[in-house]
Order: C-alpha cells, then sequence, then structure tokens
C-alpha cells in the first residue's frame, strides 16, 4: 500500500523519514505527538511496518529502533487513555469469566448503527460505512493471530480453531478478508489493501491499532483475548441486520454474503472465543482475568464511539433510536 | 477430544450446541444441509433465523439453559464508555 498522508508533526516526521533507508528519527520536537489524529496515524504506520508494510519503504525500518521508541511512546499515551476510559474489572475466577463476558456486552449501551443501516441507510451512507471499516476488515483476523505463538494448551487450540475459520479453513475465497474484498466491489468502491486509510478518522483508526497493540505487546495478551470475545459476542445480530439493510438497498446476494456469513460464523466463534479461549486461558493464568475483562471493555468503547461518529455524521437523516 | 467419538457435540451455557469432528448434518429425508465450516453451532433456544444454525439470537431473548447458579439476567458490568 501507499503511504497514508500525514495528520501532525509525529506523523509528518515519520512518513518523510519513512520514504528514505533506515535511519534515527530526530528528536522531538519534530516526532512530538500532536493530536489524537496524529496518535492514531503514527500508531497506524508503525504496525503496518510489522503486516503488509508500505510500497516506498525499505522494510528494515520494522524493527528500526528509533521508530520502536516512537511506537512506544504512542502505545504509552494509547494506553493510559484506555486504562482511564475503560473501568478496572475486578478479578473473578476462571469458570465465571464467560459470564462475566456476556454481562458486559449485555449491559453495553452501543449507538444504533446496526438498525439505522437496516432500516434507514442510503446507499452513499452504507457506502460509507464500507469504507470505515475497510481499515480493519481487508486485515480482518490478522491482529488477533499475533496471540497464537503466546498461548498454550486448550485456548491456544480455541484461537486457532477460530482463526482457521476466519481464514477460510484453508480455502482462499472463503477467507473473511476475501468476503469483504467482493463486498466492496459490488459496492463499486476500491478494495485494494489500504486503499481508505486517509478517508477515516482516527477513531476508526483506533479501533484497528488498539488490537494491533494488544497483539504485538505479549504482556497485553490477556487483553487481545478478551477483545476478540467481545467482538464475537457483538457481531452475530449486528450483521445479520447489515446484511438485511444491504439486501433492502438492492445487494447482489455475493455483495451481502461477508454479513451472512459472520451470521453463522460468529455464533459459533463467540462460543468458544468466550468458554474454550478465555475460560481456559485464565485458568491458565489466573492473574489474567480482570486483562481480559479490560480488552473486552476497550472493544466495546472503541467500536462504540467509531458508531457514534458515523451515525453524528448522518444525523439529518430521518433516524430513530431503536436498539440495536 | 474427538479420538473416541466421531464427532462431539457440546452445549454451551446460555447458548447453542457446538458440534465438532466427522459428522453429516441432514434433513428428515437425509438430504445434506450444508455446513460451510468444521464446527458448527445448533441453535438451542429455537428462535434462530438461520435454523438449524444458531444465529446469535438467543441473547436478545434472554435464554438461559438453567444452571443451579441461575439467578435471572446477568448483571450489567462496570465498563462505562467515555463521551464520544
Amino acid at each position: 500500500m501507499k503511504l497514508p498522508s500525514e495528520r501532525g508533526p509525529a506523523s509528518a516526521a515519520l512518513i518523510d523519514a519513512l520514504r528514505r533507508p533506515p535511519h534515527d528519527l530526530p528528536d522531538a520536537p519534530a516526532t512530538r505527538i500532536g493530536d489524537d489524529e496524529d496518535l492514531q496515524l503514527v500508531l497506524y504506520v508503525c504496525y503496518e511496518l510489522h503486516y503488509r508494510g508500505f510500497d516506498e519503504v525499505d522494510d528494515r525500518w520494522e524493527w528500526q529502533p528509533s521508530v520502536l521508541r516512537l511506537r512506544a511512546a504512542a502505545e504509552e499515551r494509547f494506553e493510559a487513555a484506555l486504562r482511564s476510559r475503560v473501568a478496572a474489572h475486578p478479578p473473578v475466577p476462571a469458570d465465571a469469566v464467560p459470564r462475566a463476558l456476556a454481562a458486559l456486552v449485555a449491559a453495553d449501551d452501543g449507538p444504533p448503527l446496526a438498525a439505522f443501516l437496516q432500516r434507514h441507510a442510503t446507499l452513499e451512507q452504507f457506502r460509507e460505512f464500507v469504507v470505515h471499516r475497510s481499515v480493519y476488515h481487508l486485515k480482518e483476523a490478522d491482529p488477533h493471530t499475533w496471540g497464537i505463538p503466546r498461548l498454550g494448551g486448550r485456548a491456544k487450540a480455541a484461537l486457532v480453531e477460530i482463526q482457521a475459520d476466519e481464514y477460510g479453513g484453508g480455502r482462499a475465497d472463503r477467507m473473511h478478508a476475501e468476503l469483504f474484498r467482493t463486498l466492496m466491489a459490488g459496492l463499486g468502491l476500491d478494495p485494494t489493501y489500504g486503499a481508505h486509510v486517509d478517508a477515516v478518522p482516527a477513531v476508526t483508526l483506533a479501533t484497528g491499532n488498539v488490537i494491533s497493540m494488544f497483539g504485538l505487546n505479549r504482556r497485553l495478551r490477556g487483553a487481545l483475548l478478551g477483545h476478540l470475545a467481545a467482538f464475537e459476542m457483538t457481531s452475530s445480530l449486528p450483521n445479520r441486520r447489515y446484511g438485511n439493510g444491504l439486501r433492502r438497498l438492492g445487494a447482489a446476494p455475493a455483495t451481502t454474503r461477508f454479513f451472512d456469513e459472520h451470521v453463522e460464523a460468529d455464533a459459533v466463534h463467540e462460543q468458544i472465543a468466550a468458554v474454550d479461549l478465555c475460560g481456559s486461558f485464565v485458568a491458565a493464568e489466573p492473574d489474567q482475568a480482570a486483562e481480559v475483562l479490560f480488552g473486552a471493555g476497550c472493544a466495546l468503547a472503541l467500536d462504540g464511539a467509531a458508531a457514534a461518529h458515523l451515525l453524528d455524521r448522518w444525523r439529518s437523516a430521518p433516524l430513530r433510536a431503536e436498539a440495536a | 477430544m474427538t479420538d473416541e467419538a466421531g464427532a462431539t457435540v457440546t452445549p454451551y451455557d446460555d447458548g447453542p450446541l457446538l458440534v465438532r469432528g466427522d459428522f453429516a448434518l441432514v434433513t428428515p429425508d437425509g438430504e445434506p444441509i450444508e455446513t460451510r465450516r468444521g464446527t458448527i453451532a445448533l441453535c438451542r433456544c429455537g428462535k434462530s433465523a438461520s435454523k438449524p444454525f444458531c444465529d446469535g439470537t438467543h441473547k436478545a431473548i434472554g435464554f438461559r439453559t438453567g444452571r443451579p447458579d441461575d439467578a435471572g439476567p446477568a448483571n450489567p458490568g462496570p465498563a462505562r464508555r467515555a463521551a464520544s
């Protein structure tokens, strides 16, 4: 993919440096991190070096120490914001983890984005929703995959069971990221990896960055698994609404398949994630219970904020607040 | 897990039946029902719109499988959302 456009002092300094051979980034103030747009873009670019990289960037930048220092500073700020935003959950025993996750999800009062897309959204609004989601879904499942080598036993088997299904069970055309590309093409959107990063705000970048942060820092492995569980537990019902909304707008079955697939797939995954993955993980590492629930809370808070951003943009539409 | 039996069926608390292993899902007439994944979830609450598969509706209707410690709906957790 192409390098995105800068959003502030640190992202400008980073993107400028990446166009040249690996070298030490200049120190502050050039790399002082600005507002949330700057922060989230810095994180996005630093993380992308670990995924597919950028067309014009030397692959050796991935482990360049000054880039890692900048990433650490950005992560410190992002994590501190999340710790103050998502209340610490009291620890629970392993066998209570699935119920505690279900309670968090049930108590979440996220904005009614799915109901709006099902009943009211125009085709243009639906396309905008898909553009926003593309930043994560074109690499769907990849950030959680970082967790696999950090686990053992039943928890590892559970994560592999989920991820194998995310990747189509060995069939490229069934990979969820590929189904998303088909969805994008069906809506006349550019399905190229990374094509829409410049079009989405920090609040959207944060939904993917948080998984990369949890995935790339072993100490945050509990939060990574809790994030995945919350993600899967809040997927089946909204995806049915997304699919119905797209059918209302006249989309072909191939175009709605991404959503239809997730109704069934995530009804499976949510059980595996809550019970076999998070429950087994906490049984093996009891001191990680609160971290699992923190990760779940982060998923709910950040996905809710990104959904609220879109709904706010569409406020002029005939929106009625209905339970999602 | 499936060493002895060809397939396992696992009832999850408050949720569906997960089927893993070597199994075939068929209609009463013996016609195959397509399964698109190795592990499937079968509806247990009776309200799925995708029967025989689970579609997550059990959560919307508060389906409970009646464990001894059940005391009604789950309590709200402490997670909170900042103004956004």
